[in-house]
């Protein structure tokens, strides 16, 4: 059996999966339960500086969207950081870290951006034993207006600046929490390990409106008939993630850097993708919301069985498997030609696939006598569209075309050479150079 | 002694009113809003779907459970009522294992249609339950039909031509309209007083006078309809009913399975309705199949359905003949009627009833059906016939073929100005589904006619 134990920033756990920083890890109570259900470790729910607690709202915190048979796919929130007393939270923190060594236990935190303010949080929370802290650069809501969370983490100095008082007042792993909402991540990343960080995850939640009420015209969760944008995470949001994840990965300032990638992990496969396209470690907060901390074992499992399915011992050797693969547009081979195939033998005739080409744009789908649907190649441009609509999984697939073969669709030959868009006559700056 | 099921003859009460109540309950239930949600989201949204073109009034399915998906049930049943005015009916008596669900793709992939049927019905019952009409009538055109027969058929055929603006007259020959969804259906499918209240609700959009007790060739003639309408359309249904001939055929509690149910039917009280011990019911239609199992549920103790052909010939679908056996019914097939004894009680008085019924064994060979010579009894204090129905008193000059009124197109007949259409009509397959779509087409040829003069 593959060996799940993970060490990330030289934090050993059983297994890569952590609970990210939120309600389910708010409380001694429930992060012992996650441990003993077999969860590697959590970071903690955020905790803001001394002083009178945070005040949440008294109505519905949470909106969803929803798939078939009331499936979550989304959720979002306005919920703040840790409404508890900080000692309190301290307190806790110290009692399970003490029980439960091999485990990680990450503080996240957010207070004010003044160097005193951290350097005061940061000593009580050495005194807890925590193998790491984490800084809360991504709250979308609340926390922002005051000038924390999203509000620093848009900012790349604020970043630089706010990683580097952490690192000289604190001497054990500073992971820094980055936001979503901002243009172009890497930014943010690259600040993150010039302040000295020692990982960046990502991401934190992607602010929204899940829904207006139409009844009362106000957006979903509403409190006294308004509401405000919140912040999105579950399953939907993974590929927005994903992304983010692979960009820090592959650019060259912050290549090999770690990650912690959080953002709709529901499945070990989700796990399993984050750390092929450069996650060292994976956090979940919707899917042990949604299914009760129980979901990890599935997780482990699951990571377990394919791993020793495709060989891999350790979870080490995975990570970063796939960022040699995540390229630009430009890089993609254009000499590459594939059609769609219809398995006859186990195509239902729902006739989906030929409206979304009819009625898309490359109309190469025939219905023909007896509701036969055939792929015309000389209009077939590969695009996947009828893959991706068909119902029955592995019924069309994309064959690429060999080498030498006449593509009916241009009546070029197929070329074995790779040839991308920087060659590429219609490309204006080639023709410039010529 | 207490009646119970093992009491011989033929009586009332075998069952407690409790038990008689559970046994007729609906057969298929509603959908909650939550279940037709998952329902719902099975549909694959087929390009020219096939379970359109399988419905015989062609509902467009795709579209209808798209707009339950997105909580527009009275959508969703405006889609259904603007091909099928009675698609709350058909929601729950068609036969969807042979006609829409059969040709579903989910059928044909996992042998699990999406639930077209009960999914109809979830969205008519919620305008139903509003009992809102969702058309208006156009401006009154000052045009006058004739409408023979308030049946699903003339039903259909009547409010799409008071919808254009016609004037219609129906006239129907039992004391209340709706035909066989009143008279016919099995009790279970039509709970809760339904055709009474579809039959209210179809007549709100105004524009039909409803005529009971007229019945076409005894009260009324075919020449003054010609005369006082601009058109006639004729949806009598197959009022008559075929009777077996063997020795015996004549004995008392030998009769006709569709009288059997109609008494059913119109009963308030299942603790009245008489039924046999040994109940035999002969034939392999819905007929029987309805007839068998209402008797399995007054509290016959054996009911067989004994059917002259292969099982696999019988016109009830597979599921049809699976519910009966569910409920404790015997197919008995390829067994034709070879006589029928008495129990001699009664015999002076004339009133000789039924102790058992002798059938022959068939096979199928290439000139047709043959009796094997091989026999066997059934002991049956009740014998129900369901062996067909037939056209009732065809009207003088109307052609008739192979029994029915004979129609082309949209419900011609040979007379000018004269259509038919459901049971009655030539073409059909019997089926209530059918019967709407005749009458809805013939109304629109009907329109044309009259606001075209072709
Ligand atoms: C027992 C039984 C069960 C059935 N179960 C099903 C089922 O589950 N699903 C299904 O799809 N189909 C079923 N059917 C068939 C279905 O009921 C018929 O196909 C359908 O009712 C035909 O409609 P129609 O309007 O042509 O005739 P009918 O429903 O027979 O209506 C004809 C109307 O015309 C009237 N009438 C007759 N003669 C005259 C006259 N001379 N003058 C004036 N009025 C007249 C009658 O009183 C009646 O109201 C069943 C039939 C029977 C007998
Ligand atoms: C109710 C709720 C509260 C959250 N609170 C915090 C928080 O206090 N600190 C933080 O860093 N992230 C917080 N998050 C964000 C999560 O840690 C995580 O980054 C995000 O939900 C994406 O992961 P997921 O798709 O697995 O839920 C919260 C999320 C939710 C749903
Ligand atoms: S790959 Fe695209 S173009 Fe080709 S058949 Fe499918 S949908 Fe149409």
């Amino acid at each position: 059996m593959a060996d799940l134990t993970t060490d990330f920033l030289g934090i050993r756990t059983p297994n890569p999966f952590w609970l990210a920083s939120a309600p389910p890890t708010d409380k001694e109570y429930n992060v012992r339960r996650a441990f003993e259900a077999g969860w590697g470790g959590v970071v903690w729910k955020t905790l803001g500086s001394e002083g009178p607690p945070i005040v949440n709202v008294n109505g519905a915190r949470y909106g969803a969207v929803f798939g078939a048979d009331r499936r979550l796919l989304g959720m979002n929130n306005i919920e703040l950081i840790t409404d508890r007393p900080l000692q309190t939270n301290l307190d806790e923190i110290t009692r399970v870290k003490k029980d439960y060594p091999d485990r990680a236990m990450i503080v996240s935190l957010m207070v004010p951006c003044e160097e005193q303010a951290w350097k005061d949080v940061l000593e009580r929370v050495t005194e807890t034993n925590a193998d790491g802290i984490e800084l809360n650069f991504g709250c979308p809501h609340g926390m922002a207006e005051r000038g924390m969370g999203s509000a620093v983490g848009q900012v790349p100095e604020y970043i630089e600046m706010v990683t580097r008082w952490c690192k000289e007042n604190y001497n054990k792993p500073v992971i820094v929490k980055l936001t979503p909402n901002i243009t172009d991540v890497r930014f943010a990343a690259r600040a993150a390990k010039a302040g000295g960080a020692d990982a960046v995850s990502l991401i934190n939640t992607i602010n929204s409106i899940t829904s207006v009420n139409l009844d009362t015209m106000a957006p979903e969760p509403s409190i006294d008939g308004k509401g405000s944008h919140g912040g999105y995470c579950g399953p939907a949001v993974k590929p927005i993630a994903m992304h983010m994840v692979a960009e820090i990965a592959r650019d060259k300032e912050t290549a090999g850097f770690p990650i912690s990638a959080i953002g709709g992990v529901t499945t070990w496969r989700d796990a399993a993708e984050f750390m092929a396209v450069g996650a060292g470690n994976v956090q979940v907060c919707t899917a042990a919301m949604t299914y009760g901390f129980k979901v990890v074992q599935e997780m482990i499992s699951g990571l377990s069985d394919w791993m020793d399915s495709k060989g891999y011992t350790t979870t080490a050797e995975l990570v970063a498997q796939a960022v040699p693969n995540v390229t630009d547009w430009q890089h993609l081979n254009l000499n590459y030609v594939a059609k769609a195939k219809i398995d006859q033998s186990l195509c239902i005739q729902c006739g989906r696939c030929y409206a979304a080409c009819e009625d898309t744009s490359h109309q190469a789908i025939w219905m023909k006598e007896g509701r036969v649907f055939e792929v015309n190649d000389s209009e077939c441009v590969a695009c996947n569209l009828c893959v991706n609509v068909c119902p029955v999984e592995n019924c069309i697939s994309m064959e690429p075309m060999a080498v030498g073969e006449t593509d009916p669709r241009t009546g070029q030959k197929v070329l074995a050479e790779y040839a991308n868009w920087t060659t590429h006559p219609n490309n204006p700056s080639v023709l410039e150079k010529a | 002694m207490a009646v119970t099921t093992r009491t011989p003859g033929v009586t009332a009460g075998r069952l407690d009113r409790e038990t008689l109540t559970s046994n007729f309950a609906d057969l298929h239930g509603e959908l909650s809003p939550h279940e037709a949600h998952v329902a719902a989201d099975r549909c694959y949204f087929c390009h020219d779907a096939p379970c359109i073109t399988a419905c015989p009034t062609s509902i467009d399915i795709p579209l209808f459970i798209r707009q339950i998906a997105t909580d527009t049930p009275k959508a969703a049943a405006k889609t259904i009522f603007d091909q099928n005015i009675l698609g709350g009916m058909c929601a729950r008596v068609c036969p969807t294992e042979t006609l829409c669900e059969q040709a579903c793709v989910r059928e044909k992939s996992e042998g699990k249609p999406v639930e077209i049927g009960r999914l109809q019905r979830y969205a008519t019952d919620v305008v139903m339950a509003e009992g809102t009409q969702p058309y208006q009538r156009a401006k009154p055109t000052g045009k006058k039909v004739a409408v023979v027969g308030a049946g699903p058929a003339g039903l259909s055929c009547a409010h799409r031509l008071a919808m254009y603006g016609h004037d219609v007259t129906v006239f129907d020959a039992k004391d209340k309209p709706g035909g066989l969804n009143e008279y016919g259906i099995a009790a279970y499918k039509s709970v809760d007083n339904f055709a009474n209240k579809e039959v209210d609700w179809l007549l709100s959009i105004g524009g039909i006078e409803l005529k009971q007790g007229q019945a076409l060739g005894r009260d009324i003639a075919l020449a003054d309809l010609q005369n006082t309408n601009d058109a006639v359309f004729i949806g009598v249904g197959l009022d008559d009913t075929n009777k077996l001939s063997v020795p015996g055929a004549e004995l008392s509690n030998v009769t006709d399975a569709v009288q059997f149910i109609a008494n059913l039917r119109q009963s308030t009280d299942y603790t009245d309705i008489e039924v046999g011990r040994n109940v035999v019911v002969i034939g392999g239609g819905m007929t029987a199949i309805d007839a068998a199992v209402q008797a399995k549920l007054l509290g016959a103790e054996n009911v067989t359905i004994a059917y002259r052909r292969g099982q696999e010939k019988m016109n009830a679908s597979r599921w049809e003949q699976d519910l009966a056996t569910a409920k404790g019914c015997t197919i008995l097939p390829n067994l034709q009627p070879h006589s029928i004894a008495g129990n001699d009680t009664g015999r002076d008085t004339g009133n000789n009833a039924v102790s058992a019924i002798k059938f022959e064994y068939t096979t199928s060979t290439a000139t047709g059906l043959q009796g094997t010579g091989e026999t066997v009894s059934l002991a049956a204090d009740q014998i129900l016939m369901a062996v067909g129905q037939t056209l009732d008193g065809a009207q003088d000059g109307i052609a008739v073929k192979a029994g029915k009124i004979q129609v082309e197109g949209a419900g011609r007949t040979s007379v000018d100005g004269i259509w038919a259409g459901g049971d009655c009509a030539s073409g059909g397959d019997d089926l209530t589904v059918t019967a709407v779509a005749q009458g809805r087409d013939a109304a629109e040829d009907i329109h044309a006619h009259l606001t075209s003069g072709d």
